[in-house]
């Protein structure tokens, strides 16, 4: 018999036809026996809809909550491979746009793909480029084609079809890869939502059908449809009729009130199979992140952490400390006593003041404390999940980030009562 | 004698100059020994660019000696002061010697500051001047392991009179005094060891008469200063070391300031040099190049042949001027990854080297890092050209220890036929 996780075998001709359909069936049987992704729920929270769950993907497990980094270009700014598995990552974000760009899918495919390139052991999340096309590039036209837009190194037009997309990230190769979507900004209203929602529905199942490695990628669809409950429910009931190991939230986290966005993010998971796992994307400040897992997302992925890093702004359970600023300048603690990255096992905020003046790798320091800080965040969240006392940790978390109760963002304490925890 | 405690041990000497051991017993507790010939750790205030503790110690073997200097530092005296613990514990750097300097020597030095009482040094926020006065209270607050006394270098540039040239030979020395009476009453300095300056410029008579004054100080060791790469060709440089060292003694080590290229390093242990600073692999890494000069001298018949397939294949990469006076531009020991001939070349950088960026990644990934600009080059690259800097410096020891200097120039030179 063929071996298992190849391309459908071509059928075998001296045998009849009921023969060839068995064969191929087998094949699908045994291929699906191993799927690229399964779900084990571990707790579910009995007050909110929070879960914390088992993600097995193909290069390694995933624990979710799970925020995830995010590496544009094939590199997480200035850290290394070992130092991010190193921080307990275990699951990390490439761009298709960037990388298809430079260095290319060829060039990619030739390296093994972007795991081999980078050289990271673990799991890679690609987007399918259609959120850059909206916010980096000058748009030339959206049809039911495609995107197509200029290239911004060399001004060619270029055309990113979900088939396009869908093969580009088959070369890199991702544990994950994200549909291509028609992306419209949550601040769009008007016909436009609706078309764009209709438009995706349509080319996931292009993507669907374009994917070569089944098998070993995981396709997620994106739930769209703004903030217009009812183009969101009519998106999530089609795309749920789709057999794909995960969903994405998406169109949300771009500028709308936080009012809408946490009523779109609740509203699609009450209606996303509770066995696949939700994916919320472009969602990753602290406070934004215990709600949404309350309201039963389990992947996050935002460039905040790291970006904001590189400015110096270190995240921490009570805000964020500017280090670049004059009152840390004589401060001689670490950005958090509690914290046991390696940024703050041996460096004092004073110290990382006076090095920004003097060298790049005082960034690298805050990025690595961010990510840890992220990563720490979600590993409590779960194991407050896993022993059933996440309401009180959301409580304990929100009482430390905010001085008094009166500073507890509207939305927020609306979103968790939804889910019957009452903050103060 | 300020730092009585540093020992240096001579295993070889080759013409009377060239000299091969180990300076032991350095660090407050004299707990270190640093082999020589040498070079230090260079640092942006005591972080070696790019790199984090982490990633610093990727490195197998990394120099015993941290350098740091005032430039970077003196900007923050009063954090200095107000902490209290030293430069290290601030810093939270490992167990290392700290080796404090004047000058950055891969930085931009503006001229025409200097006084007979102040030198001048350039931080974040612009020029700050320094007395011996407040110099000596920098390093007081700083308790490094070893400093270079204050000095007047400023004779580098073409046409420094002779009169300029003679001011900072007798205002070094005037400042050295200053520093070892200030040193002497300090308590914070005790064990310390202080290094005295030689200047001079290009005029032999200048350089012999501040080697023999310099000499008669209570010093544990010498600055070679003013020999910067640039300030004058290596012929020059080595007759004048040749001649300077000929006046120093020979149970103190030499440290040269500014010289970092490999052929310019070869040359100059052979004139009588004992220890260097490390910022050569920071220049390479800034130009978004990787050092990938040879110094294997050990004959070994497979690496001979594949050398002939590379010179074919123009792999090495020969660019830059030997006598490039330019610190910036690219020398002939390094190759430059930002060129498309790396562009889907899967190999390390340099093959059999041991860092962690060729051991993890290949020419492409860096290719590609730098031409999209991420951060991550610089630390791939300040990784591997630290790594193979140092272990040119660990191949000086082992070709002065076999009789293989020729070998060795001609190897690095890429002049080495076999």
């Amino acid at each position: 018999m063929s071996t298992v996780g190849g391309n459908m075998a071509a059928p075998i001709t001296s045998e009849t036809d009921g023969n060839i359909k068995e064969n191929s069936m087998f094949l699908k049987k045994t291929l699906s026996a191993v799927p690229p992704l399964t779900l084990r729920i571990v707790a579910e929270c009995p007050v909110t809809k929070a879960r914390a769950c088992d993600l097995t993907l193909p290069h390694s497990s995933v624990s979710t909550p799970v925020f995830m980094p995010v590496g544009t270009q094939g590199t997480l700014k200035g850290i290394t491979a070992d130092q991010l598995e190193g921080l307990g990552c275990q699951i990390c974000l490439g761009n298709t746009y960037h990388l298809g760009m430079r260095p290319g899918p060829e060039l990619i495919e030739k390296a093994n793909g972007l795991h081999g390139f980078m050289n990271w052991r673990r799991n890679l999340l690609t987007d399918s480029g259609g959120f850059q096309m909206v916010s980096l590039v000058e748009l030339s036209e959206v049809t039911e084609e495609g995107v197509k837009f200029k290239s911004p190194y060399d001004g060619k037009e270029i055309l990113l079809s979900p088939e396009k997309s869908i093969s580009i990230q088959n070369s890199l190769g991702s544990d994950i890869m994200m549909q291509l979507d028609d992306v419209v900004s949550s601040t769009v209203k008007g016909p436009r939502v609706e078309e764009a929602m209709h438009r995706s529905i349509r080319w996931l199942d292009r993507c669907i059908a374009a994917n070569k490695h089944p098998d070993k990628q995981n396709l997620f669809a994106i739930i769209q449809g703004g903030l217009d409950a009812e183009l969101r429910k009519a998106c999530l009931d089609e795309m749920t009729k789709r057999d794909v190991p995960g969903f994405a939230i998406g169109g949300l986290s771009g500028g709308e009130e936080k009012d809408d966005f946490w009523r779109m993010v609740t509203l699609s998971t009450d209606h996303l199979p509770r066995e696949k796992p939700r994916y919320l994307m472009g969602v990753g400040y602290a406070v934004d992140l215990v709600v949404c897992v309350a309201l039963g997302c389990d992947m996050f992925d935002c460039v905040f952490p790291t970006r904001t890093a590189r400015f110096g702004s270190a995240l921490v359970p009570w805000g964020s400390l500017q280090v670049k600023q004059k009152q840390y300048a004589k401060d001689f603690q670490p950005i958090d006593p509690d914290c046991q990255c390696p940024t703050c096992k041996r460096h004092s905020r004073a110290y990382l003041h006076a090095l920004f003046k003097s060298d790049t790798a005082a960034m690298h320091h805050i990025t690595i404390h961010n990510i840890a800080y992220q990563l720490t965040l979600m590993r409590s969240v779960r194991q407050s999940i896993v022993e059933g006392r996440f309401p009180e940790f959301i409580l304990t978390f929100m009482k430390r980030m905010f001085p008094s109760p009166d500073q507890y963002p509207g939305w927020a304490v609306e979103a968790l009562a939804s889910v019957n925890v009452t903050l103060e | 004698m300020a730092g009585s405690r540093m020992k240096l041990e001579l295993s070889k000497v080759v013409q009377g100059r060239c000299r091969l051991g180990q300076l032991k017993e350095i660090g407050r507790m004299g707990q270190h020994s640093l082999d020589i010939p040498g070079c230090l750790l260079y640092t942006h205030l005591g972080t070696v660019p790019h790199l984090t503790q982490d990633t610093l110690h990727t490195l197998s073997s990394l120099p015993t000696v941290t350098q740091v200097t005032l430039s970077n530092i003196a900007e923050h005296q009063e954090v200095l002061d107000e902490f209290k613990g030293g430069f290290k514990t601030f810093a939270g750097l490992h167990d290392t010697v700290l080796y404090c300097s004047l000058h950055d020597s891969a930085a931009h030095r503006p001229t025409g500051h200097t006084t007979n009482k102040t030198v001048s040094v350039w931080g974040s926020g612009g020029r700050i001047e320094l007395t011996v006065a407040k110099f000596m209270a920098l390093q007081r607050m700083v308790q490094p392991d070893w400093y270079q006394a204050m000095a007047d270098g400023e004779t580098w540039q073409t046409g420094t009179s002779r009169k300029r040239v003679r001011k900072s030979v007798d205002r070094s020395l005037a400042h050295l005094d200053e520093c070892l009476l200030v040193h002497q009453k300090s308590q914070e300095l005790d064990g310390v060891s202080v290094f005295g300056v030689v200047e001079g410029g290009d005029i032999l008579e200048e350089r012999l008469c501040s080697a023999r004054e310099t000499a008669k100080r209570p010093v544990a060791g010498f600055c070679l200063d003013g020999f910067q790469t640039g300030a004058m060709d290596q012929a020059l440089r080595s007759q004048l070391i040749a001649a300077v060292t000929e006046e120093l003694p020979e149970d103190k080590p030499r440290l040269l300031q500014g010289v970092g290229r490999p052929d310019e390093v070869l040359a100059c242990v052979e004139a009588g040099v004992d220890l260097f600073e490390g910022f050569f692999p920071f220049q390479a890494t800034e130009r978004g190049c990787a050092l990938c000069f040879r110094f294997d001298v050990t004959p070994d018949p497979e690496s001979a042949v594949a050398d002939e397939g590379r010179h074919a294949a123009g792999e090495t990469q020969p660019n830059g001027d030997l006598n490039c006076d330019d610190q910036t531009h690219m020398t002939r020991f390094e190759m430059d990854l930002k060129d498309k001939r790396h562009q889907d070349d899967f190999r390390p950088l340099v093959e059999g080297c041991g860092c962690y960026c060729c051991r993890n990644h290949q020419r492409a990934y860096v290719h590609h890092l730098l031409v999209t600009n991420e951060l991550l080059a610089g630390v791939l690259l300040m990784m591997h050209n630290t790594s193979h800097y140092h272990s040119f410096f660990r191949a000086v020891r082992e070709a002065l220890a076999n009789d293989k200097m020729d070998l060795l120039r001609r190897r690095v030179l890429g002049t080495l036929t076999e």
